[in-house]
């Protein structure tokens, strides 16, 4: 195989395995906006919390100690244990449940009915309330993740050597596929198949549709808004954890990791905000698309580092021949 | 008692048109630019202008500029930073290539150039709407950063690949570079920020704004009655544009007199601006303000009572600022959904009938 | 409204104010926001070495020391207001850590005559005391640090480079650019091929980078990266198997916080440093003495031995003997920051002097002079042990390519002299 071809297949492939980190953080944003039609910016922060939940609960730090001892001039640092991590997970869910109904209790519940540019804008009031308290409750040093589903079991890093030997005998060239990759891919398929099973075949799951579909009507049949909106809240909380757990395994847990919701917004814009599928097929359009980009044109031509608005500017090439994304509802405009 | 219409009477139509046709208004406003032009400039120290007077006034023009087209035309834009980047950049360019011109037109030429900047990426708002219109401006805030910071001919070929505006003067007085005056940077700044505010308001309520908020309201509604969209919104692009350039050129050249394009003007920025305006109040010129000193204000406020008063550690400081901006947006929203600016219609109107208020 | 927010301003100032006779060491730290892996332990570092001399020897000349600290956030915006909030309480030396903060703060340092230093970061060109009066940078800059980067690498490789590949993966910005001028330079003198690889900012996703140059297959990789950046670096690095020992970061690149996360993958990787590493000096025992059983350690007190709080250490170590030297020339004990400057140009480093103060070989000895305020371009190679979790020291330090840098030096600072008309400051 001509060498730049097998270049090229590694770029696509690779760009497909980024695509599915990019649809992970985005399918959050999809979740909540569906149900409840809030654009939520605090997704990217809301995944900082959880995985710094979980590191802090695997550690067993104490939440708030620079606080406390800021305050009462006490030394505590840590509860001297240590959290096994399916445990430490469970909490952190429990926590994210917690903080949906907390959200939803203080915050939306008190803002029914409003536009949605009011909606967005609590959420950037929750984004700087979050970080704030985030690091307030972790400290705001770098942390690693490392989490291990049963014993010996980790997250794997590295490069998977059986697809580099395979292709390297079959090709000539063998292929690089991190491990991490496939992890976070078969999470991803898993998770979005748990939504779809959950979305079509629960009680709850249904109730969750038709809120999406016309809140009043829902409301009409005896379908409780609060409810379903804690219910979105925390599913978005957990796939945020699950996100924050797949980018933080590689950076470590930190501030950076609240950015990742920047890398979701080129794949929303193209899927479309309402869309599950559209958030996958959306980033794994991204992903092979600014990797293939960079490879064929930004780093040969234009000096690198061209990802990130490219990214873009491919979003807004679909965008101007598919207004409402790929996946979107269709607008219908009357006057 | 104070505030109040009654004894009022206009017998001009300009009269009855002004921007502030109530007496006590309107001399609260002659008051607040006296302050501003007579008082101010006399009694700031560095302190003063550099941490808290030129951002107050250089986000409140940004914020003047992303409100025309977020708050007046209703088309969501995330490239604040990208087109700051551009009038910053443009002002450099002319301010090194024409080191005798007042700094006046150099920064007015930096606006020009940022409004065609803009125009040229407003035009895939006339094919996509609402929140998915975000993703033009941030190609163009993505694209313009790595621009700047791709090609050496924009910042001189510098080995830095920083700009640093070098010493200019106009009417003779120094204003940018270390020895500038605090009072001269202030009023250089206050200048344009009045006159940004003052073009603002009186496009807005002429019929270029109209046609605007027509299209915000429907603008296919606005196209039946006789609105040509590509007009409105490409002005509102150009407007818009020229005074965040404006603003940018300002923010590099007086305020901090060194950037580096994706520290400055990232999409961090292009945020900052639009919570402004969000918090301030869309679609209102002293909401532009009120947004800008919320944000810009608050924080250092915080970060003096804590800090410096309160001598706690510096970091739980910071983060309690950010704690505490997170709660304030929260309960501002629920007490007043729709910004700083509404709070203070409500409070005239209260005024209006006080203390009788039946 | 305004008039509260005055009142309180003011007092905060008033209150911010020290007791004049004390000799003000201003820190502008970041623990907060997406850089503070790295600025938590510099500022602990930094104001742990003033707490040890105000508790063991009652501050510098018997002058007892401050060191109030204000949060940037790395910040340039944050940054000017903590200049200017600090100015009024006179502080001797500005140590911005941020290049952004640092290039705004060039002209304004030197017109209210406040010595600044920018140790390992900041404008390369500063160097040249000449045109940057009031600006240090010893004892090493980013472009020597390219060229020891090199250096080791020919020593490694036998002292011939001819046909050899390095790749530079840099941060895409003004600090990660850098190096490239210097590296291209070196490239064309020892006939190796350069190829760059920009990361843009924040640099979580590095897949296209790392893919490239695993298809590139250079011999060495040299990182001048930053945050995020090398945390995601090492472990692409590791991923795709390149030798750890073939890999050297710039010193923001070399810290703990970069290489733990990758885990025994990283065992090997290098970094550059003009400061050693570690906690095996006598100054330590006086650290533990006096600082931290007395509970007086800065933060959460948890950073003591990394690098980065030895770079502290060090910051904090270089002006308090600046300030020294400023009391001697002086012959007063309670200087102004215009003869700090004085005592900073007139600072010498040497071995005694760092054995007695419990640092015996903690950094390459240098002299400052009018012309030169940058040292002479010492600069060491440290190496990552994953197994004992601990950098140590593998070369000594050698001084980069001076040919090859002073002129680079001497273009740029000359440029930035008549872009704004500055005379030299030296006869």
């Amino acid at each position: 195989m001509p060498e730049q071809l097998a270049y090229t297949i590694e770029v696509f492939l690779n760009g497909l395995m980024a695509g599915v980190l990019y649809a992970l953080v985005a399918l959050g944003f999809v979740l909540i906006y569906k149900a409840s039609g809030i654009f939520n910016y605090a997704q990217g922060v809301m995944a900082l919390f959880a995985a710094m939940t979980l590191v802090g609960i695997q550690n067993g730090q104490v939440p708030f100690a620079h606080l406390i001892n800021a305050i009462f001039g006490t030394d505590v640092h840590g509860f001297g244990w240590s959290v096994h991590s399916f445990v430490a997970i469970l909490l952190t869910v429990v926590v994210m449940i917690g903080l949906a109904w907390a959200v939803q209790r203080f915050v939306f519940r008190h803002l029914v009915g409003q536009e949605p540019i009011i909606l967005f804008m609590a959420t950037i009031g929750l984004a700087y309330f979050l970080e704030g308290v985030a690091d307030l409750m972790w400290g705001s040093e770098l942390k690693s993740l490392d989490v291990c589903a049963a014993q010996g079991v980790c997250l794997p890093q590295g490069m998977n050597s059986w697809i580099d030997e395979t292709t390297f005998n079959l090709f000539g060239y063998g292929f690089f596929i991190d491990n991490l990759d496939i992890v976070a891919s078969i999470v991803a398929a898993i998770l979005v198949i748990g939504l779809v099973m959950f979305a079509q075949y629960t009680k709850q799951g249904r109730a969750m549709r038709a809120v999406a579909d016309d809140h009043q009507a829902a409301l009409s049949v005896g379908v409780s808004l609060n409810f379903i909106w804690i219910l979105v809240w925390s599913l978005a909380g957990f796939v945020a954890l699950v996100a924050g757990i797949m980018w933080g395994a590689k950076s470590g847990v930190q501030f950076s990791l609240s950015l990742i919701a920047l890398k979701a917004l080129p794949v929303l814009m193209l899927g479309g905000f309402t869309s599950i599928p559209g958030a996958i097929v959306g980033g794994l359009i991204i992903g092979v698309g600014e990797k293939l980009f960079e490879f064929l044109i930004g780093a040969p031509f234009l000096g690198g580092a061209t990802e990130n608005w490219f990214a873009y500017m491919l979003a807004l090439l679909f965008l101007v021949f598919r207004p409402q994304g790929l996946f979107g509802e269709r607008i219908i405009e009357r006057v | 008692m104070f505030y109040r219409e009654a004894g009022d009477f206009n017998t001009t139509y300009a009269e009855d048109q002004q921007t502030f046709p109530i007496k006590f208004d309107r001399y609260r406003y002659y008051l607040v630019l006296f302050i501003a032009i007579v008082v101010v400039p006399f009694t700031v120290n560095d302190y003063w202008v550099n941490s808290i007077f030129m951002p107050f006034l250089i986000y409140a023009i940004a914020a003047i500029g992303l409100n025309i087209l977020v708050g007046y035309c209703g088309q969501v834009s995330l490239g604040t930073g990208g087109f700051m980047a551009v009038g910053a950049y443009a002002c450099y360019k002319l301010m090194t290539a024409f080191p005798e011109v007042s700094m006046f037109i150099h920064v007015l030429l930096a606006g020009g150039i940022t409004a065609m900047v803009g125009v040229l990426f407003g035009l895939p708002s006339l094919r996509i709407k609402g929140f998915y219109l975000a993703v033009a401006t941030l190609a163009a805030q993505f694209f313009l950063v790595w621009l700047f910071n791709r090609f050496p001919w924009f910042y001189n070929y510098s080995a830095s690949g920083q700009i640093s505006a070098p010493e200019r003067d106009t009417f003779g007085i120094t204003i940018t570079g270390p020895n500038t005056e605090a009072w001269a940077a202030y009023a250089f700044c206050l200048v344009f920020t009045i006159f940004s505010a003052y073009v603002a308001r009186n496009l807005t309520r002429g019929s270029v704004g109209r046609k605007w908020m027509a299209i915000r309201d429907m603008d296919i509604a606005a196209e039946i009655i006789g609105v040509n969209p590509l007009r409105a919104k490409l002005t509102a692009f150009a407007v818009s544009s020229f005074f965040i350039g404006i603003s940018g050129a300002l923010f590099f050249s007086i305020y901090l007199g060194a950037v580096e394009v994706g520290e400055a003007f990232g999409i961090q920025k292009s945020f900052l601006v639009l919570f402004m305006i969000i918090i301030g109040g869309l679609g209102s010129i002293f909401g532009s303000f009120a947004g800008a000193a919320f944000l810009v204000l608050l924080p250092v406020a915080l970060k003096v009572v804590g800090v410096d008063i309160l001598g706690w550690p510096t970091d739980i400081v910071a983060h309690l600022q950010l704690v505490i901006v997170g709660l304030l947006i929260i309960v501002f929203l629920i007490a007043e959904p729709h910004g700083i600016a509404q709070l203070w219609r409500v409070a005239k109107e209260r005024l209006r009938l006080w203390p009788f208020p039946h | 409204m305004n008039y509260k927010l005055g009142t309180l301003a003011v007092a905060g100032l008033m209150a911010a104010s020290p007791v004049m006779a004390d000799l003000v060491f201003p820190s502008l730290s970041y623990r907060t926001g997406p850089y503070a892996a790295g600025g938590i332990p510099f500022a602990d570092g930094y104001a742990d070495y003033f707490t040890l001399l105000n508790e063991r020897d009652g501050g510098i000349g018997g002058e007892p020391l401050q060191v109030p600290e204000c949060e940037t956030a790395y910040n340039t915006e944050k940054g000017v207001e903590c200049y200017e909030s600090l100015k009024g309480s006179g502080g001797l030396v500005y140590q911005p850590l941020s290049t952004g903060i640092t290039y705004q703060l060039i002209p304004k340092v030197t017109v209210d005559n406040i010595p600044m230093l920018t140790s390992g970061l900041g404008r390369t060109s500063a160097k040249n005391g000449n045109v940057f009066s009031h600006i240090f940078n010893f004892p090493a800059n980013y472009w020597d640090g390219a060229s020891v980067a090199i250096k080791h690498i020919l020593e490694e490789e036998g002292g011939d480079l001819s046909g050899k590949k390095v790749s530079l993966i840099y941060h895409n910005s003004a600090y990660g650019k850098e190096p490239i001028r210097t590296l291209q330079e070196l490239s064309k003198k020892h006939g190796f091929e350069l190829t760059e690889v920009p990361v843009d900012h924040p640099g979580q996703e590095q897949k296209s980078q790392w893919l490239q140059i695993r298809r590139d297959k250079p011999d060495y990789v040299i990182m001048y990266g930053w945050g995020v950046m090398n945390q995601v670096a090492v472990q692409e690095a590791v991923n795709i198997r390149f030798p750890m020992d073939k890999f050297i970061g710039i010193w923001w690149s070399g810290s703990e916080n970069d290489v733990l996360s990758a885990g025994a993958g990283a065992n090997g990787y290098k970094a550059l440093t003009f400061h050693n590493v570690g906690s095996d000096y006598p100054l330590y025992d006086d650290l533990q003495q006096y600082v931290f059983d007395a509970g007086m350690a800065a933060g959460a007190g948890d950073q003591a031995g990394t690098v980065v709080y030895n770079r502290g250490l060090y910051a904090a170590m270089l002006v308090a003997e600046a300030a020294k030297t400023a009391q001697e020339i002086h012959g007063t004990a309670q200087i102004t920051p215009a003869q700090m400057r004085d005592g900073m140009e007139a600072l010498a480093i040497t071995e005694e002097k760092m054995a007695a103060l419990g640092l015996p070989g903690f950094g390459p000895e240098f002299a400052v002079s009018c012309e030169n305020h940058g040292g002479n371009g010492f600069v060491a190679v440290t190496q990552w042990d994953a197994s004992t979790k601990e950098w140590s020291l593998i070369t000594d330090f050698m001084q980069s390519d001076q040919d090859v840098i002073q002129p680079l030096i001497d273009e740029d600072s000359n440029s930035y002299a008549s872009e704004n008309n500055i005379d030299p400051q030296c006869e």
